[in-house]
């Protein structure tokens, strides 16, 4: 077999071949220094979106080591409409998983029906106790903001019904909205100005070429998270962005009559969806955790799709609040009109009104690495680690800066 | 040993084996005895709780036997209480380095009960992985068994492989061991985008990586010394143990079910099966490592065939196996795995029976021990490759 | 002893530490000097194992304690001596105390005689060569004593095969030894240097040759009897951490068992040092080469204090270079059979060390 022909020559090989590797750069890893960047796909921790969970306790049933613990209690919901049955609702009281009694088959997360658990690939959560490793709900929710959107599939791979479906769904309602666009525009045509200021929903009917380019990327992140193709997804953000556009158009045009105070910033020109742009806060906050940079990036970007958000429902509240009686119009406003009531008095929108619905992130704070010392302390004293301690304190900082700011502003 | 005379039994204990204690041999005024000497539960070539008593007259074995049972988990019971999903699980765990291979026993099992057409992307991406896990696990024991003969180096450069091959079968399966990916009907998730590419690449640096083994293990004259014509194995001693796997390649039966009895797509391509011809350490080795390459052969003929199409077919939320009852038997790379389902037409099986390879294989250890000397002991412990928890289950 | 006693009547050269009138300062810069080199040049050998290891084995070896690792074996020893010292119940006590120190102070004893550079030495003795022969294998004494006291099988067939392999290996070790002795026609370690640097082949002359030339089998017998007599791999039976757990070390922790293992280091050291005066010429750089700062006896003998230091770094280079192949050959190589160790010792080392000292006896005379 393989017997070498001149005794010796075996063992100058084995040297031969150590020697080799004496030049080579090693293979090791320097962990905690360097990561690996893991496959979206690894079984690391479960995370729980708590707000999709309907306890409906499947998982906890078909886990082959019953190491879900799941408490929940009914409430009753009132009627939705006068007249209508009161339903009842399962609230979830308690949502741990035991991670030391775990075995990682990924069961739970795949008989989910709600979506509710996902797998993420963290993996340092190493405890010094075994009874330190059942985690409860907000931690697995913590770990549901490191959920990577799963990975396209390989060429030859079928596209699953629903994507098939959705692709001439979404070729359809693409159709559709184009077709409602242009007709709108040439309504609105005659009241759009050149003013650029948000108002590309309009604007952009003149050349459905163009407002076809223009995507919803919170869709889109929405869609690619789902592992919908790259087209799919777009395509599919467009509608929803063309749809958006006009909801909120309309939204606006709901407020603008008294919104004279409510909105004194220019928010019309952030809302621009703009693909690429990211929550630099959540940006910094995740790179100093040690996140990778694609991790943080796809995060990020979520983060502001989801402030941003939340800062046009917020606004579009309080300029409700205000009372605009004169929101009434079923043509789409343009930003002429806007500005057209912001010389109309205002009529009962209270002076703090605008610092109570700015949120902590449209204030923009400056920082160089400044940490918060007393949090910091306190999670040292926690045990927690430097590095966790660090981007901690670090977040305390700029939380507490931007909250400086806000006041100061407010008081102003 | 100066109390020889006055110790008739040494240290007896109520631990199995360890009632055998010194026994005064010869009449001559140079007394000399038999030592017995306990090897495991916990022991560094033992790799996992295994335990072998070894009668010593010095450095010569007189008699072997082997304790097993330490890790010993029930799975045959616990199974009987599992859905089949639960089962795919639980199996990837008794052979805890070929956890893709056990599963994919189950799934076929369930699906011949079903009778279900599996898509052939599925059956493909099953064989790319289940020749992938084969890899894994050859590389495990090639690094382990150089280790148990004190070479410390393999082991590195086979876990360096291993490295790569488990973060690419993470990146489709989301497991590093524990698989799981498989299920009845076809495999849970189809391939993420660029595997196949990285799969060819990874089967081409693992076979130029490859001369690397044959040199610094295969050629060594040391290496050479210690298990040419240690521990031979008959091919009638063989087949009479139920030894499967390579350790029966090795003494040159080319009983290998991807061949005699294809399952999956193996009847479409070529598969070689590396054959010894003594039977000895030398020649398990020997199998062991060109099944390595064996299978490089066999992905690259995967990657050439690999068919568009799903992975899965459409199952009810609960499979339930009609009533009867199947042996399933696959080629598991340490031997032949065989299952037999028998179900009553309920979620779980009725009755869950494992062939396991390990167990089967250490059946002939007190065969091979018999006469040998301590070093060679390990040495033909170590060639007749086994897992713990697929000795015991 | 001896040593203690005269450092004229025995010694050969004169010492540089021999400084002043009076006898208390030498002895205690001589002292200072053994230790110095006991407790430090192992451990860089021991980082040097390490590091070689490591890359050869594709990884890194150790990198956090002190500057790219360099610390880690002093990490290791603070660790060793914070565990706790178990010492079995059924053991030998006083004997499994005594075991470690036993193999280690031979270790020590040995430094004195190994001479680094020019006049950098404890004490050069007549029958220098004779004494570190005779030391190093008092150390197999503890580890007999040690594998016999633990009350363990593991521990006592490891014992028991040191003791074998020593016997083995003892005896083509001394005979090469004996081989250079007559060669240089002394038994003192600088008296065998100064030899290195005069000896010459017909039809070379003026070209000084070290004894590996004319003698490479025997350097070749003396690596690998003192390979196998350290239980280095791949002659480590007596440890064989996969049959024999860790041998005659299984049953000892914490602070003696980190004797045992600085043993083993010191022990790698010590016998390359021999090796280096032996065959390498001791602290000459090359054969021919005289060293920049020293004159007389071919240019290495009296040297002002940087022909000194650059004789001194010499003899650690060449050191470490045979250390690094002995760490090569652990890297590389699987661990051999204790009774195919005795036959290479018996059927080939020894009948080869026998005909090299008959060859080089009759070239000696002859010449
Ligand atoms: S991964 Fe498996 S074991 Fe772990 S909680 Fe989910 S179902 Fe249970
Ligand atoms: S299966 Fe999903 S929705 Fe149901 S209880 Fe579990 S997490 Fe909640």
């Amino acid at each position: 077999m393989a017997q070498t022909s001149l005794p010796g020559t075996g063992l100058l090989k084995g040297l031969a071949v150590t020697v080799k590797h004496l030049f080579k750069r090693p293979a090791t890893l320097m962990y905690p220094y360097e990561r690996n960047e893991l496959a979206p796909r690894t079984r690391g921790v479960i995370a729980l979106m708590d707000e999709n969970c309907t306890v409906c306790m499947l998982c906890a049933r078909e886990c082959p080591d019953w190491c879900i613990y799941i408490d929940s209690h009914k409430e009753t919901v009132p009627p939705a409409k006068e007249g209508g049955r009161a339903r009842t609702r399962n609230v979830l009281d308690r949502f741990a998983i035991d991670f030391s009694l775990c075995m990682y088959c990924g069961i739970c997360v795949e008989v989910c029906p709600f979506d509710a658990l996902w797998w993420s690939p963290e993996f340092e959560y190493s405890e010094y106790t075994m009874d330190a490793l059942l985690h409860e709900k907000d931690k697995l929710r913590e770990w549901a903001d490191t959920v990577p959107p799963p990975p396209a599939l390989d060429e030859g791979a079928e596209a699953p019904a629903e994507v098939t479906e959705a692709i001439a769904k979404a070729e359809k309602e693409l159709e559709a909205a184009a077709q409602k666009e242009a007709d709108k525009a040439a309504a609105a045509e005659a009241a759009t100005t050149e003013a650029k200021a948000g108002g590309s929903g309009p604007k952009k009917a003149d050349e459905p070429k163009v407002a076809a380019g223009e995507i919803d990327q919170e869709t889109y992140d929405a869609l690619i998270a789902e592992g919908k193709s790259e087209r799919i997804a777009r395509s599919k953000a467009k509608a929803a962005y063309v749809k958006k556009e006009k909801a909120r158009l309309k939204a606006e045009a709901d407020a603008g009559g008294g919104d004279a105070e409510a909105a004194p910033t220019p928010k019309a020109a952030d809302i621009k969806v703009e693909a690429g742009q990211i929550d630099q806060e959540t940006y910094d906050a995740l790179i100093a955790e040690g996140k990778t940079e694609r991790m943080a990036r796809a995060k990020a970007k979520a983060a502001w799709v989801k402030k941003e958000k939340a800062r046009l429902a917020a606004e579009a509240e309080s300029a409700a609040g205000a009372g605009a009686p004169a929101g009434e119009e079923a043509e789409p406003p343009s930003p002429t009109d806007a500005a057209g009531s912001d010389q109309a008095p205002s009529t009962d929108a209270p002076a703090e009104e605008p610092a109570a619905t700015r949120k902590l992130g449209d204030v923009h704070v400056e920082g160089t690495g400044e940490i918060d010392q007393e949090t910091y302390d306190a999670l040292i004293a926690e045990g927690k680690s430097e590095r966790i301690a660090r981007a901690k304190a670090k977040a305390a900082w700029v939380k507490k800066a931007k909250q400086a700011k806000l006041d100061e502003e407010g008081g102003a | 040993m100066s109390d020889l005379e006055t110790t008739e039994r040494v240290l007896p204990s109520n631990a199995p084996g360890e009632d055998v204690a010194f026994e005064i041999l010869g009449d001559g005024d140079f007394p000399t005895a038999e030592m017995s000497l306990s090897i495991g539960p916990a022991h560094p070539a033992t790799h996992g709780v295994f335990r072998i008593v070894l009668d010593l007259d010095g450095e010569r074995v007189r008699g072997a036997r082997p304790v097993i049972g330490y890790m010993h988990r029930g799975f045959e019971k616990l199974a009987e209480y599992r859905d089949y999903r639960q089962i795919a699980a639980l199996t990837n765990r008794h052979d805890w380095l070929s956890g893709f291979c056990n599963e994919l026993g189950v799934a076929i099992a369930v699906e011949s009960m079903l009778e279900l057409e599996v898509p052939d992307r599925a059956q493909w991406i099953r064989m790319l992985m289940a020749e992938w896990n084969r890899i894994l696990n050859h590389l495990m024991f090639i690094g382990s068994y150089a280790l148990e003969l004190g070479a410390i180096t393999p082991m590195f450069y086979a876990f360096r492989e291993r490295e790569d091959i488990q973060h690419l079968m993470e990146s489709a399966t989301g497991g590093r061991l524990h698989f799981t990916y498989n299920q009845p009907g076809g495999v849970k998730i189809d391939l993420p985008k660029g595997f196949l590419k990285r799969s060819a690449e990874i089967s081409k640096v693992t076979r130029e990586r490859f001369d690397d083994y044959v040199d610094l293990v295969l050629g060594n004259e040391i290496f050479q010394g210690r298990t040419v014509g240690v521990g031979p194995l008959p091919q009638d001693v063989a087949l009479s143990l139920g030894i499967t796997g390579p350790t029966l390649h090795a003494t040159g039966i080319a009983e290998d079910s991807r061949v005699t009895e294809p399952y999956l797509k193996y009847g479409d391509i070529d598969v070689e099966v590396p054959l010894g011809e003594n039977g000895d350490a030398f020649d398990r080795f020997y199998v062991l490592l060109h099944r390595i390459r064996a299978s490089l052969d066999i992905i690259d003929q995967i990657h050439d065939h690999m068919p568009a199409g799903p992975v899965n077919s459409k199952l009810p939320k609960m499979v339930k196996a009609p009533e009867g009852a199947i042996y399933v038997r696959t080629e598991n790379p340490l031997g032949q795995l065989g299952y037999w389902l028998e179900s009553d037409g309920g979620r779980t099986p009725w009755r869950f029976k494992m062939r396991t390879p390990s167990f089967s294989n250490v059946q002939a250890i007190p065969y091979l021990m018999q006469g040998a000397l301590l070093p060679d002991a390990i040495s033909i412990l170590g060639s007749v490759f086994f897992v713990v928890g697929d000795i015991d289950r | 002893m001896t040593v203690l006693t005269s450092t004229t009547a025995l010694a050969q050269a004169p010492s540089i530490l021999d400084v002043g009138d009076g006898v208390v300062l030498p002895i205690l810069l001589k002292v200072a000097l053994v230790l110095g080199l006991f407790f430090v040049v192992p451990l860089v050998g021991g980082y040097l194992e390490h590091k070689v290891m490591g890359r050869m084995q594709n990884r890194r070896g150790p990198v956090e304690a002190g500057p790219f690792g360099s610390l880690q074996l002093v990490a290791d020893g603070i660790k060793f001596i914070q565990k706790e010292d178990i010492i079995p119940r059924a053991a030998d006590k006083p004997m499994f105390a005594l075991a470690p120190g036993l193999a280690l102070v031979p270790a020590l004893l040995v430094f004195l005689v190994i001479p680094l550079g020019p006049g950098v030495f404890a004490v050069d003795l007549e029958l220098g060569l004779f004494y570190a022969l005779a030391i190093t294998s008092i150390s197999v004494l503890g580890i007999l004593l040690g594998g016999w006291a633990s009350a363990n099988k593991f521990s006592l067939i490891g014992g028991l095969r040191a003791g074998a392999q020593l016997i083995a290996y003892e005896l083509p070790l001394i005979i090469t030894a004996i081989t250079v002795a007559v060669m240089a026609g002394t038994l003192s370690l600088v008296g065998i240097v100064e030899a290195q640097a005069n000896f010459t082949l017909p039809g070379l002359e003026g070209f000084n040759l070290w004894f590996v030339f004319p003698q490479i089998v025997g350097f070749a017998i003396f690596f690998v009897a003192a390979m196998a007599e350290l239980s280095r791999p791949p002659f480590d039976m007596p440890i064989g951490d996969s049959e024999l757990v860790f041998g005659y070390m299984t049953e000892y922790t914490g602070i003696k068992f980190a004797m045992f293992l600085l043993t083993e280091y010191a022990g790698m050291i010590t016998m390359s040092a021999l090796m280096v005066v032996l065959f390498l010429g001791g602290w000459q750089i090359l054969p021919g080469v005289a060293t920049p700062g020293c004159e007389g006896a071919a240019g290495i003998m009296s040297c002002d204090p940087i022909g000194i230091a650059i004789s001194v770094l010499v003899t650690l280079a060449k050191i470490m270079g045979l250390v690094f192949l002995m760490v090569w050959a652990r890297v590389a190589y699987p661990r051999l059979r204790e009774d195919q160790l005795q036959r290479i010792s018996w059927l080939v080392l020894v009948p080869l060390s026998l005909a090299n000292l008959a060859f080089v006896t009759i070239l000696t005379v002859v010449l």
